[in-house]
């Protein structure tokens, strides 16, 4: 690793600040972006860590049936506490191994947007709502393709507003060594309609399956899927899996995670 | 370089730390407890594994800077003042829950955050909190074992020898 600075500021507003300096970066719980420091993929000149920001921690339901999560609650935290959105909690709580759940963060995974990550799925099927210090960005809008989003620079996840569906459930075909998504899918149901967002697949990250979306929304069972499969052509193809064989995969989990939901 | 201090199994401990010094070598190089091994060193094996405010976390993906504060605990003290072992620690010796025993501390400082949470744990439990936990040499039956003795249950359930 380079060497660089460590600061830890207190609220949102002194973060804003530090990340205004030339080659500043924000740490959330270091679980991706350490590692990245490891390997010089990174050289920041100083590190906010978001850790102790209080503003920025802790899950809870709004009158509106909306569950807000912080963004820098850990993905333990919200395993723990977003009871009234028991797919969501259930997918935190199946990301990485303990350990890596007690320092990692929601933020840090959204600001990411890692390929084969679980959380964007969630953000994505769920039509969420990206808080920053600035301005409110749709899920729809928020993932920009593989490591992109339309964050800024300097700009802070806060929040993360999730409506709650009348159903919903997550299925991750783990790849065993990382224990991340070789392929994920998230499928929620909503009184408008049904959505299906696939991540660990696609060589643009997370993406929605329109297709799929329509057949449930007007058939909420796994049949209404047979038959049905995606392109293969921008599909990731790695050690771990072809690109035919994760297409044939989204088909898969997608159906089983419709039979979960119920 | 810059100042940080923290409570490390009970003792105040200050030292100079670079923002990019890991927690892991903090505890080893600076406080010279090399009880806590660091194995990969790149957040898979679980060997590193520390409490922080009584949560387990990977001692190599955490900056010594992010522990000003806070109380950590190492394998180093997890046994008795007078050097007698924690019940954790003594269920892997009677059950061989160790070989060469490199990955050992941060098994049992899993195990112990484990059986904090859940006193009585399933076998399919204990082996999901242990995911980030690799072991090289035990086959993981034996360790399985021990954190089921070590929580009181009966360990004749476990299938597999
Ligand atoms: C062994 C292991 C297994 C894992 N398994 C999985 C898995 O199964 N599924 C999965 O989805 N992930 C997995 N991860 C990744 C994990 O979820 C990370 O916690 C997450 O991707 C990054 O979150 P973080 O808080 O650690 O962010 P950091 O590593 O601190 O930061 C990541 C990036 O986000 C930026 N950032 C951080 N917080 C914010 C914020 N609030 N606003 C704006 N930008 C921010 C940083 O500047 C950096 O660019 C795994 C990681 C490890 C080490
Ligand atoms: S040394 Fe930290 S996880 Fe392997
Ligand atoms: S006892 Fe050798 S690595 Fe576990």
């Amino acid at each position: 690793m380079y060497n660089f600075d460590i600061v830890r500021p207190s609220s949102v507003a002194d973060a804003v600040a530090a990340l205004g300096e030339e080659d500043a970066q924000a740490l959330g719980g270091g679980q991706t972006l350490i590692p990245t420091l490891k390997q010089r993929l990174a050289s920041p000149a100083k590190l906010v860590s978001l850790a102790g920001i209080a503003e920025m921690k802790g899950v809870c339901t709004g009158d509106d049936g909306v569950l807000c999560i912080g963004g820098g609650t850990t993905h333990g935290t919200v395993a723990a506490e977003a009871t009234a959105y028991p797919a969501l909690a259930a997918l935190a709580g199946n990301i990485g191994d303990p350990a890596v759940r007690n320092r990692g963060t929601i933020g840090g995974s959204l600001a990411n947007n890692d390929p084969s990550a679980c959380y964007p799925s969630a953000a994505l099927a769920s039509g969420a709502t990206i808080v920053t210090n600035t301005r409110e960005i749709a899920a729809d809008d928020f993932f920009e393709g593989m490591f992109t989003t339309a964050l800024n620079e300097g700009e802070i996840i806060c929040e993360v507003r999730f409506p709650v569906p009348e159903k919903a459930n997550y299925q991750k075909f783990e790849q065993p060594a990382s224990r991340f998504a070789l392929v994920g899918v998230f499928v929620a149901k909503y009184a408008d309609g049904v959505r299906v967002a696939v991540t660990g697949a696609s060589n643009d990250g997370v993406f929605r399956w329109t297709e799929a979306e329509a057949a449930l929304s007007s058939n909420f069972s796994s049949s209404a899927l047979d038959g049905m499969s995606v392109s293969s052509d921008d599909m990731i193809a790695d050690m771990h899996g072809s690109a035919a064989y994760r297409a044939h995969l989204v088909g898969v989990m997608t159906k089983r995670a419709v039979a979960a939901a119920g | 370089m810059a100042k940080v201090e923290m409570t490390v199994n009970g003792k105040t401990v200050s030292g100079e730390v670079e923002g990019r010094t890991l927690l892991s070598d903090f505890i080893r190089g600076g406080l010279q407890l090399t009880g806590t091994h660091v194995g990969c060193d790149t957040s898979q094996c679980g060997a590193c594994v520390v409490h922080v405010n009584g949560q387990a976390v990977k001692s190599c993906t955490m900056f010594a800077a992010e522990a000003e504060g806070a109380e950590v605990t190492t394998i180093e003290g997890i046994g008795g003042n007078d050097g007698s072992l924690s019940t954790v620690q003594q269920a892997f010796q009677d059950y061989h829950g160790l070989q060469c025993g490199f990955c050992t501390p941060g098994m049992v400082m899993s195990a112990t955050a484990l059986l904090k949470d859940n006193p009585k744990p399933t076998e399919a439990e204990i082996r999901e909190y242990l995911e980030g936990n690799i072991c090289r040499c035990t086959g993981y039956h034996n360790i399985v074992k021990a954190i089921m003795a070590a929580s009181g249950q009966d360990v004749g359930a476990i299938a597999a020898e």
